[in-house]
């Protein structure tokens, strides 16, 4: 990684080019950049600002111009009873938003970790020199092309309880006693919901990898051949090391991803609170329950908690990105 | 003693030929049964078969003579390629400047550009909604292209930064000892030699506007002008013992059989365009 940044940095600019010429160059490069900046800010800036605007107002679907300001309302407020008690309401007393959270937090971090673990053992047999190797790599691109909401239709279908061919398989082969309704009970809505993203996704985890293990140069291996390593402590003393900056990063990107699951959910297991994430409940109360503002404090705090989880991440874990920042 | 060895080596190969095949098996099986059900029709359809037993195509004439599944392949298709274009149009001139050009806070710029591409949509949509109102564009294909640019722009960006740092420096040198301008520098230089790398960016950006859900979801209301996987997820019966699933497994083959082609034709270039996207180094 080192070596790239530095390589990159001197091929940048010509370094004896005279500074009238750099001037010129910024000045073209600040031109340039402007169209991109405005259509983010347009995009992504303002639309974010907005947002958590509307968290703190009581603004509602129908009539979003009447939006008035109420302070932390919505996450919380709370009433005196006649009686001295005090009742809290708002976001963070909810015990559905909660759910979510668990669910979402649950969810993301169970699905990462198989992933890494397959995407891990998919790359190795990748960086193998084997016959057939281009027709492995051929098939597992098939589950990353698909789209996500086709993956959730095919496996709901292969998953339903009567006519699915995996209550069928695992009866055969005599691993299931009885036919089970994957998507619609709560105790395995998220196990089927965890199956599919794991199909799915564990590609792009493989490919990622592989990446990194296609930069660890074969001469240690072979030193280490010579010295007679056990492959298996080849593979936790020089692989595991050498490839975790990539597999760290390969990690975030997916955690990311998974931390804001909404279309798989939603279709597969629709109006299952085994399921319900963070990101499914708050477009459901933005436009289904028609509580704008309260949908709008849920994907603040959607917000917070992926930015807060991320920089933890990266600020414990040191990843660096090799995104040319110097 | 060199039978045993032999033995050993035989195990390991057929281990590793079985892991193999496993592989395959998962990674193929979901999409090759979604086939197999969409050429089923009628009673066939209830019955669980591993092997090709019938061949009817009524569910690809009932997905593409009825209902809206045209029109929605026809938006789809239109607003994937308006994104693309919109975005490899932006990232051009911006990646050339964060790639070639060394100025105050370019790093930080950088890392904002993937922060934003790894941003969580949800986060925007309440402040999107409200855009695309004020705009009037809600319900129209504009507004689920001006939405993609939110995920396609910064990806294009990230990923033509790569590319164009890697081009050498003595081109570009050359170019300036005539006295190219950077535009000319740009269209004239670098654009030939970039046409690998942003036909990869654009197919991969072009994936993810098609395939995008929660934007086309909550921008469209009707079935004219929704894209395809909105109108397949929201394909079903009156009640739950008949959703059609024939019809679901024909729409689901037509949207992704393109996808996969294009896939498995521009496999290496898709490899290192994803790549670079996540990490390179």
């Amino acid at each position: 990684m080192t070596t790239e940044t530095l390589a990159s940095s001197t091929r940048v600019a010509a370094p004896k080019v005279k500074s009238e010429l750099m001037q010129q160059r910024i000045r073209a490069a600040r031109l340039f950049l402007i169209p991109m900046l405005v259509a983010l800010a347009v995009v992504a800036g303002w639309p974010l600002l907005r947002s958590i605007y509307f968290s703190f107002t009581d603004a509602s679907l129908s009539n979003l111009e009447a939006a008035q300001w109420v302070g932390f309302g919505n996450y919380l407020r709370w009433t005196v009873m006649e009686s001295g008690a005090v009742r809290y309401r708002g976001l963070l007393v909810d015990p559905a938003w909660w759910n979510a959270v668990w669910n979402t937090v649950r969810f993301a971090f169970i699905s990462v970790a198989f992933e890494a673990v397959l995407g891990m053992v998919v790359a190795l047999v990748l960086n193998a020199e084997f016959k057939g190797r281009g027709i492995v790599r051929a098939a597992i691109l098939i589950p990353w092309a698909i789209p996500t909401i086709v993956s959730a239709r095919m496996w709901s279908w292969m998953l339903n309880d009567q006519f699915g061919i995996l209550n069928d398989l695992g009866m055969r082969l005599g691993l299931l006693s009885q036919k089970v309704a994957w998507t619609a009970t709560a105790d395995t809505a998220m196990t089927a919901v965890l199956i599919v993203d794991i199909w799915k996704t564990t590609p792009f985890m493989a490919l990622l990898i592989l990446a990194g293990l296609q930069m660890i140069p074969k001469d240690i291996y072979e030193a280490a051949e010579i010295d007679g390593v056990h492959p298996v402590k080849q593979f936790f003393k020089i692989t595991l090391p050498l490839v975790r900056p990539a597999l760290m990063v390969a990690i975030i990107f997916r955690l990311l991803d998974a931390l804001r699951i909404f279309d798989l959910i939603y279709v597969l297991t629709p109006n299952s609170s085994a399921t319900k994430t963070m990101s499914v409940m708050a477009r459901e109360n933005l436009f289904d329950f028609d509580k704008f503002a309260y949908g709008s404090a849920m994907s603040t705090m959607l917000f917070t908690i992926i930015a807060v989880l991320t920089i933890v991440y990266i600020w414990l874990g040191q990843v660096r990105f090799d995104g040319g920042d110097r | 003693m060199g039978a045993t060895f032999n033995l050993w080596k035989l195990i390991k190969w057929t281990l590793f030929y079985i892991l193999v095949t496993f592989i395959v098996v998962v990674s193929v099986f979901p999409f090759y049964y979604a086939i197999l059900t969409s050429f089923k029709s009628g009673t066939a359809l209830f019955q669980i078969n591993y092997w090709p037993t019938s061949f009817s195509l009524d569910n690809y004439f009932n997905v593409l003579n009825s209902g809206s599944f045209p029109r929605n392949l026809l938006n789809s298709i239109f607003v994937a390629s308006v994104t693309v274009i919109l975005a490899l149009f932006l990232a051009i001139t911006a990646s050339f400047a964060l790639a070639r050009v060394r100025f105050r806070g370019r790093g930080l710029l950088l890392l904002t550009i993937l922060g934003v591409s790894m941003f969580p949509q949800m986060a925007v949509l309440a402040g999107l909604f409200e855009v695309i109102r004020a705009l009037g564009i809600y319900n129209t294909p504009w507004a689920l292209i001006f939405s993609y640019t939110i995920f396609t722009l910064p990806f294009t960006v990230w990923v033509l930064t790569t590319f164009m740092r890697d081009l050498p420096v003595e081109i570009e040198e050359a170019a300036i000892v005539d006295g190219a301008t950077p535009w000319v520098i740009i269209t004239r230089v670098f654009m030939p030699l970039m046409w690998p790398a942003l036909v990869t960016t654009g197919l991969l950006a072009f994936i993810g506007a098609w395939n995008e859900f929660l934007f086309a979801l909550t921008f469209t209301a009707n079935n004219d002008t929704r894209t395809v996987p909105v109108a397949i997820a929201l394909l079903s019966g009156s009640t739950q013992y008949e959703i059609p699933w024939g019809n679901i497994m024909a729409a689901s083959v037509i949207v992704t059989v393109p996808l996969v082609i294009l896939v498995l034709i521009f496999q290496r270039k898709i490899v290192s365009g994803l790549t670079a996207g996540g990490v390179k180094g």
